[in-house]
């Protein structure tokens, strides 16, 4: 039999709250582990009230919906938290918001309403915008265009067990390349899948079809993630939450 | 422009190496103050990776002191790996504070702080990186002061040609001084140059400047003399001395990383020094007295530590902590004050003869059990009264399965090998020891799965010590002597699963002695291994013994003396030790009597509780003892 520590249980999850935030700047270098680690602490500092897992290593309620890989910013990163009292969400907001680095900012911050469904099952495309200075914006148009012509590119990619192959052709259900202030801009929309299609792999693979070999570090920003309809519009995950809650108000408790 | 952010040429660079948080700042709790609103700029080092200079308290003690003057402005830097470092040299990116992203050569001083030897790789590629010329002497009134502390500096003959000063002992208020001779001298105009600046730095009380000391050599290798080279410095160099801790309530607002680091934790000091005696450490000779924190300054940085940082994990720092005349009651206060926050209290290893089980339950009542830690050091009770860390068998045995009878599944021990006298017999009491606290604790707790950790480190005779005329251990000795614990261990299966063995080869341990009893002929030894490539010592994949030996056969040759010679060479009585002239205040015939007593077995006790046994410090430095209790208690803290 398990061993458990003496003592009462810790208090159930009564509400859990469903955010989504945002990393800029220098914190685009920051991996999701450091994010996670950030995140705790911050909420901590913000004395939410946490639920926190039973035994002797009890674990703070969170859970992490895939992240934007290190080096890549994101405008759009979701996580659930469960709380032990019942709280504002805008007031859980603002105090997260405070108590994070300046870099890194809660956008959002909704009631999870029962019965619309888990966060997950909202979240299978993400919408990436791709800064390409020193690249010209017409190389990167025939680039794209050469690959959207393409039925499968392959590339390898660098994952836990070594490289491997992987067709970046056939998750990527939109991509066109603009232009801001002389700089070019990539605009790709990428079905989320395993192993995952980021923008390096988008890149690798506008190398192998036309040979863009950008000479500065390209930067991407993820700018949303989502549903993807049959209009090609990507859906707001929280909708669904938000929706629900204009519907039944309850009673918070402030922190 | 100085102090100019180098972080728009450093970024792109950035997206192209490992880890990268490690070299952007903005960690909670630091600060970038504007550049012309200080007079003195210091760039703080910790000469190894981020991950491990981060939680260093004593740089986060004096980032905070010195950011905390007007008229001062104090950045970190760290050791940059090999692969943003080829990168920043093709791009011509210079060595950068993590804070402003401001070139290291554009601040009046840089602090290094040396926890260790093998750190000093890293200070040359800084230096290097940074475009400081590496010897002290090619520097003009424009480049950074170098200034060396931490436990190393108490002998910084290896490094002298490389760093301008080392500062001996506590560092909050000697930055302070430091700062003030800097400031009045550029507001003159600096006048003499930087010999009339590092003169001036001479006078201020603990700090040494090694180019006004001449060494010179006897026909057999050993140090004739060490003489003053002007007569405005002083003869010898004391350390410095805080008094009263609770004055000095630092770090007040911890840093706290994005990026992991080897303490996911805050940490409190809870006092400074250490009276046990314990012949081998280092860090308990040099630190004397024991200085304590009240039970009640504990309590206000505890709160306020927490408050600023989330973290929820409290450390309560010392050499050791469950000598803390109020331990027992801080505890206990602690947990009920935080009683239902998650939030646990750590030591970082208890003495065996002061661990008991309400204590260690007061320390985990409110979050994460984590492992104990025991750190017996010698593996037979010969050999424990050798290094003065005296405990028997049969109390070392009841404590561990005490732990394990009160619910703990997970003991760490820590042992040395190749202390002076030490035979195989001494080493293959490790194994009888562990084999036996895993079967007590069997029975004691009525579970198969309780497990036990033994830690072995090379011991390294250092400076200032009993210890400090030792001849060292070579590698071939401590390895086969490792070898055959291995096998110990491992000869029944049964309890032999049960134990973790963990250990490095001896190898290492070698060029660190080396470093710690090597004099000034060792700086070229040093500059060889670097120029070879050689950084980041202290990690074994980029260590490289071969590398060192051959560099040290060449570099020491023509001084007729060799790597034997500094480590396993025994010294005699009255040899001129390379740190002779700093004084530590232990006085040096107490510790050649001490070293006496160690090679007939005798103990020592300790001065908190028995009578001054006349080790040299509180007279020759004008300090005392300074312990509770107090009486005085932890109030709750007001919710608001
Ligand atoms: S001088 Fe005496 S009281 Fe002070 S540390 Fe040494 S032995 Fe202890």
């Amino acid at each position: 039999m398990a061993r458990q520590p003496d003592g009462p249980p810790p208090p159930p999850t009564v509400q859990k709250l469903r955010i989504r935030y945002a990393k800029r700047g220098r914190l685009r270098f920051a991996s999701h582990r450091d994010l996670a680690r950030t995140l705790e602490r911050a909420l901590r500092r913000a004395q939410v009230p946490m639920a926190f897992s039973a035994g002797f290593s009890p674990h703070p309620k969170i859970s992490y919906l895939g992240a934007a890989p290190t080096g890549a910013a994101s405008e759009a990163e979701y996580v659930e938290i469960g709380l032990s009292v019942r709280c504002d969400p805008e007031a859980v907001r603002a105090a997260l918001d405070a108590a994070l680095p300046q870099d890194v900012a809660v956008v959002d911050c909704v009631e999870a309403q029962e019965g619309t469904g888990s966060l997950a099952d909202r979240i299978d495309t993400s919408v990436w915008r791709v800064e390409l200075p020193g690249v010209a914006p017409g190389e990167l148009r025939s680039a794209v265009e050469a690959f959207l012509a393409r039925e499968v590119v392959t590339v390898a990619k660098r994952t836990k067990n070594g490289l491997r192959d992987i067709d970046a052709r056939a998750p990527v259900t939109s991509a066109f390349a603009a232009e801001e202030g002389g700089c070019a801009i990539l605009h790709v929309v990428v079905r989320q899948g395993t192993p995952a299609v980021r923008p390096d792999d988008v890149l690798a693979a506008l190398a192998a079809v036309a040979d863009l070999r950008p000479p500065l570090p390209p930067r991407a920003v993820r700018e949303a993630q989502g549903r993807l309809d049959d209009t090609g519009t990507v859906a707001d995950p929280l909708g669904p939450d938000r929706a629900a809650s204009t519907r039944c108000q309850g009673e918070h408790a402030t922190i | 422009m100085t102090g100019e952010t180098l972080y728009p040429r450093l970024e792109p660079l950035l997206a192209q190496i490992q880890k990268p948080i490690q070299y952007v700042g903005g960690e909670l709790n630091s600060q970038v103050k504007p550049w012309d609103d200080a007079a003195v700029h210091w760039a703080l080092m910790y000469p190894d990776a981020y991950e491990v200079g981060l939680p260093n308290q004593g740089l986060m003690i004096l980032y905070e002191v010195l950011n905390e003057r007007p008229d001062a402005l104090a950045e970190r830097t760290y050791a940059v790996w090999p692969d943003l470092a080829a990168l920043m040299r093709e791009n011509g990116v210079p060595q950068f504070t993590v804070d402003g992203h401001r070139s290291v050569r554009d601040f009046d001083l840089l602090g290094v702080s040396f926890a260790t030897e093998l750190g000093y790789t890293n200070l040359l590629e800084a230096l290097d990186l940074a475009g400081v010329p590496l010897h002290g002497v090619d520097r003009d009134e424009t480049h950074p002061v170098v200034v060396a502390g931490g436990h190393a500096a108490f002998n910084p003959e290896p490094v002298s040609d490389f760093v301008d000063c080392a500062v001996l002992g506590d560092g909050e208020q000697v930055v302070g001084d430091i700062t003030d001779v800097v400031k009045a001298w550029k507001e003159q105009g600096r006048p003499g140059g930087r010999v009339e600046l590092l003169a001036r730095l001479a006078r201020v009380d603990g700090v040494y400047v090694p180019r006004f000391y001449a060494f010179s050599y006897g026909p057999d290798g050993a140090i004739a003399a060490v003489t003053r080279t002007r007569d405005d410095v002083p003869a010898r160099v004391g350390k410095r001395t805080v008094m009263d801790l609770d004055e000095w309530p630092y770090p007040k607002t911890p840093l706290v990383p994005l990026a992991e680091s080897v303490h996911e934790r805050m940490s409190v000091e809870i006092f400074r020094g250490c009276t046990r005696g314990c012949r081998f450490c280092q860090a308990g000779m040099i630190t004397r007295p024991v200085r304590e924190r009240t039970i009640t300054g504990i309590g206000s940085m505890v709160d306020q530590g927490l408050k600023a940082t989330g973290y929820e994990e409290v450390g309560l720092l010392s050499l050791s902590s469950a000598d803390h005349s109020e331990i027992g009651s801080l505890a206990k206060e602690l947990a009920d004050r935080y009683e239902g926050t998650n939030t646990s209290l750590s030591l970082p290893s208890t003495r065996v003869d002061a661990f008991n089980v309400t204590l260690a339950n007061e320390l985990s009542r409110n979050g994460r059990r984590s492992g104990l830690t025991f750190a017996p050091e010698g593996g037979s009770e010969r050999i424990r009264r050798v290094i003065n860390k005296t405990v028997s068998k049969e109390d070392l045995v009841r404590t561990v399965t005490t732990a394990y009878a009160n619910g703990w599944r997970q003991v760490k021990l820590y042992f040395m090998c190749g202390l002076p006298t030490e035979t195989d017999e001494d080493v293959l009491e490790i194994a009888e020891l562990a084999v036996e606290v895993i079967r007590a604790g069997r029975e004691a707790s009525g579970q198969k799965d309780v497990r036990c950790t033994v830690s072995i480190g090379g011991f390294v005779p250092k400076p200032h010590t009993p210890f400090q005329w030792a001849g060292q251990a070579s590698a071939e000795t401590i390895d086969s002597r490792l070898k055959l614990l291995r096998q110990a261990i491992n000869s029944d299966r049964r309890i032999g699963r049960s134990i973790g063995l963990r250990y490095h080869d001896g190898k290492p341990g070698v060029i660190e002695g080396l470093l710690s009893r090597g004099d000034r002929r060792v700086g070229r030894v040093i500059e060889r291994v670097w120029r070879e490539g050689g950084k980041f010592d202290g990690w074994s994949e980029h260590f490289s013994y071969d590398r060192w030996t051959a560099a040290a056969a060449e570099e020491l040759a023509p001084y007729g003396v060799d790597l034997d010679w500094f480590t396993t060479r025994e010294r005699t009585e009255h040899e001129i030790l390379p740190w002779d002239h700093l004084d530590s205040g232990l006085d040096k015939e107490w510790l050649w009597e001490d070293w006496q007593e160690a090679l007939s077995e005798e103990e020592v006790a300790d001065c908190r509780w028995t009578p001054c046994y006349d080790c040299g410090v509180c007279p020759t430095m004008g300090t005392e003892i300074q312990i509770g209790p107090t009486g005085r208690s932890l109030l709750p803290l007001t919710v608001v």
